[in-house]
């Protein structure tokens, strides 16, 4: 049994916690340890949320264990005070078979510091070109209900319309990355300005409108779950924006470096900033941090890549795409959110735990603090800040574009089902 | 100025600078002895990831004329095309003691990672990385015009530059486009729209589908090589059509200014973006491009790896 004492809730009182078999047993203004064997945590006033999920994460396992392992994955997780993530499929072997999802999952229990629910690949080996077994992964133990192809594109019209179809069955998601081909090849950037200065192949705004718009009208026409990954541009914040207001039923996400890196970042070709989508322009940034606000983009998630440093200790165009950003993203969605006026603490927790938890479907997760609600909380030190160093990541790669940054808001610990698994001030 | 990996690394001030120590220089290659001291003990390396014998050779001659050693490496049958890294090619460099790393590379941007990475405590000259700049052509272009127009010395106010052709794909474009606008010629790009990027409208110069009409005001016109696999990707319907409409051919060749020149980076496609009879003209100046480039090489060089050690130009 455990005791939280002096907990800050976001309508600002503060209270004592019990948690009992990974769950919140009691709330009151004081609980007094009657037992010894109790565990009693002093929680400083410090704020006290559900635990975040997250709906696109990299893990690299199986196939990449030198940059990322579920477990590595999952504790870089809990630092960042989350309780659930979610590994894409592009992993080698692609997450495109029951065996598969059921390995990554089954490694996220034996990590056991926050719950790994795979996504499965849309198409056999992201190929494109077949669908995969949709139905087998949505009825392995590892239940997969979101399928993506993330990294590529679902492009054939009518694959994604057949996927979308097909996951009605059972209340699955088609989450598109959506990236048109044939005008990004060899893409590098964002199309501008700055990539008509650097010489750089442009990746236009459009490519990722055009697929949105696609996708929109085939989910609307099918009457099927569309979510879109990490949007990046302010035409594609309209066209979402455009399609909730139909009732079409499509969901949107935002990563946090797309809410406060910009496109000007890349002048000095350091492929730490190269990522995909690309890092766009301001006006771009703007718009995504208005949709998050007023609720056009649902969820924040993180498009953690972790790559070892060889992909990124070299030229720009030889450089691997992605950034990681479990451990920051909390604090770059307070820096972009909440210092700029946007976002109270009550918006942060629903958009990266509630909404997130709802869309997926995690049971467990996003719950208000109530009795009776599964124990997967955040501790969060609201007006701290800390330095980001990526020599002090738990993520086995250090390809962080925050490096040196002053950023604000700590997370001081994080409870998986009602047990301590990270506090940041062990051994302190 | 320890690199030069970009025009912008340079002042109007020390881009004169350069083109008056090539100058200089070539009063000493116009002498008998055309070899220099200067950099004796030295070493530069060439390091060529793309093919190009005429600037390694330019290179090549430059350092050599300033009696440095010089080292070619070039990508092809050397251990970069079995998969080494840019970082481990430039440590192997760093061990073996150059003084200067002359870089041509396919990706914009290699020589700017080249200098910043911390690999190499050399100096980095960009010889063209991907499509992004070749600041050198760029400086000899620039001597070349200085030296057919001898009323322009300190700037080059009031001249009209056009450069024609794959603009998009160009790192002699952009290096023209801002050494040019550092010493005040107004320039004028002139290409399909296709063969612009995005973006180009913030680079401060003008824009013309219109060769004909850019070709009768213009004292410099710089044609630049197309590739004619251009047309596989829909930059344009044919190289004929490319040819009519954006191509030097005899007929604009008439119509160019009493004095205006011709230049051309070279290699020419002829019968592409240049005729025979304009690229041989009488006043085309593409072989005087190509002699003040070892001039201007060494007076880049000369900046670079003497300037500090010697007050007074040592000759």
């Amino acid at each position: 049994m455990t005791i939280l004492k002096s907990a800050r809730l976001l309508d600002d009182s503060v209270v004592d916690l019990r948690l009992s078999d990974g769950k919140i047993a009691e709330i009151s203004s004081s609980i007094v340890a009657k037992d010894k064997d109790v565990v009693t945590y002093d929680l400083e006033k410090n704020l006290l949320i559900p635990g975040f999920v997250d709906l696109h994460t990299h893990l690299r396992e199986p196939g990449r264990e030198d940059s990322e392992t579920v477990a590595t994955g999952s504790l870089a997780a809990i630092r960042g005070g989350y309780t659930a993530i979610s590994p894409m499929a592009n992993t080698f072997p692609v997450a495109d078979t029951a065996g598969v999802v059921e390995q990554v999952f089954r490694l996220g229990q034996e990590a056991n510091l926050c719950d790994v629910f795979p996504i499965g690949a849309v198409t056999e080996g992201l190929h494109g070109e077949h669908l995969a077994e949709l139905m087998a992964m949505a009825k392995s133990k590892a239940a997969v209900r979101i399928f993506s192809d993330d990294g590529k594109c679902v492009f054939d019209p009518l694959l994604m319309r057949r996927a979308l179809e097909y996951v009605k069955s059972f209340d699955g998601i088609i989450a598109q990355h959506a990236q048109e081909p044939r005008l990004t090849v060899n893409a590098q950037m964002n199309e501008g300005e700055v990539s008509s200065k650097l010489g750089l192949t442009g990746w236009p705004a459009v490519a990722e409108e055009a697929i949105i718009a696609r996708d929109i009208l085939l989910a609307e026409h099918v009457g099927a779950r569309l979510h879109i990954c990490h949007l990046t541009t302010a035409g594609g914040v309209d066209l979402v924006r455009i399609a909730k207001a139909r009732g079409v039923r499509v969901s949107a996400e935002v990563t946090p470096h797309h809410l406060l890196l910009t496109d000007d970042l890349v002048t000095n070709y350091d492929p730490v900033f190269k990522v995909n989508p690309p890092l766009r322009t301001q006006s771009d940034v703007l718009a995504l941090r208005a949709g998050l606000a007023d609720g056009t983009i649902d969820i924040v998630a993180t498009d953690h890549a972790p790559h070892p440093s060889e992909d990124k200790d070299c030229e720009w165009q030889a450089a691997a795409f992605g950034m990681i950003g479990l451990e920051t993203a909390l604090s770059v969605v307070v820096k972009s959110m909440v210092e700029t006026g946007l976002l109270d603490w009550a918006g942060v927790v629903s958009r990266m735990s509630t909404n997130p938890a709802r869309i997926a479907g995690y049971a467990g997760h996003g719950h208000e603090i109530a009795v009776g609600s599964t124990a997967n909380l955040a501790v969060i030190d609201t007006s701290g800040t800390w330095q980001v160093d990526r020599n002090k990541m738990a993520s086995k790669s250090k390809n962080t574009p925050f490096h040196g940054m002053q950023l604000p808001a700590l997370v001081q610990m994080t409870f998986f089902n009602g047990r301590l698994v990270h506090d940041l001030n062990e051994g302190k | 100025m320890k690199h030069l990996l970009s025009i912008n690394d340079l002042t109007a001030d020390q881009a004169i600078s350069i083109l008056d120590t090539a100058k200089e220089l070539s009063k000493v290659s116009d002498g008998a002895m055309k070899k220099l001291p200067t950099l004796r003990g030295r070493t530069i390396v060439n390091l060529f990831f793309e093919d190009s014998t005429r600037t390694r050779i330019s290179f090549e001659s430059a350092a050599k004329r300033l009696s440095a050693d010089v080292i070619n490496f070039s990508a092809k049958g050397s251990s970069v095309s079995k998969g080494e890294s840019l970082k481990d090619t430039a440590q192997t460099l760093q061990a073996m003691g150059a003084d200067a790393v002359v870089i041509r590379h396919g990706a914009s941007g290699a020589a700017q990672r080249l200098a910043d990475s911390g690999w190499i405590s050399a100096s980095v000259i960009n010889a063209g990385d991907g499509t992004h700049e070749h600041p050198t052509q760029a400086l000899l272009d620039a001597y070349t015009i200085r030296d057919r127009f001898s009323e322009l010395q300190g700037d080059f106010q009031g001249l009209e530059v056009a450069i024609v052709g794959d603009i998009l794909h160009s790192r002699v474009a952009r290096s023209n486009v801002l050494l040019l606008k550092k010493l005040g010629a107004n320039v004028t790009l002139v290409a399909p729209p296709t063969l612009l990027p995005v973006g180009v409208e913030s680079w401060g110069v003008s824009i013309s589908y219109d060769f004909d009409q850019t070709l009768v005001k213009s004292n410099v016109v710089m044609m630049l090589r197309i590739q004619g696999e251009r047309m596989n990707d829909s930059y344009f319907p044919s190289a004929r059509e490319y040819s009519r409409s954006f191509g030097l051919d005899s007929v604009r060749l008439n119509m160019l200014k009493k004095n205006a020149i011709i230049m051309h980076p070279g290699p020419m496609n002829r019968g592409l973006e240049i005729s025979a009879d304009s690229a041989d003209a009488g006043n085309s100046v593409v072989l005087a491009q190509v002699s003040n480039g070892v001039l201007v090489r060494m007076a880049t060089l000369y900046q670079l790896l003497a300037a500090d050690q010697n007050s007074e130009m040592r000759m």
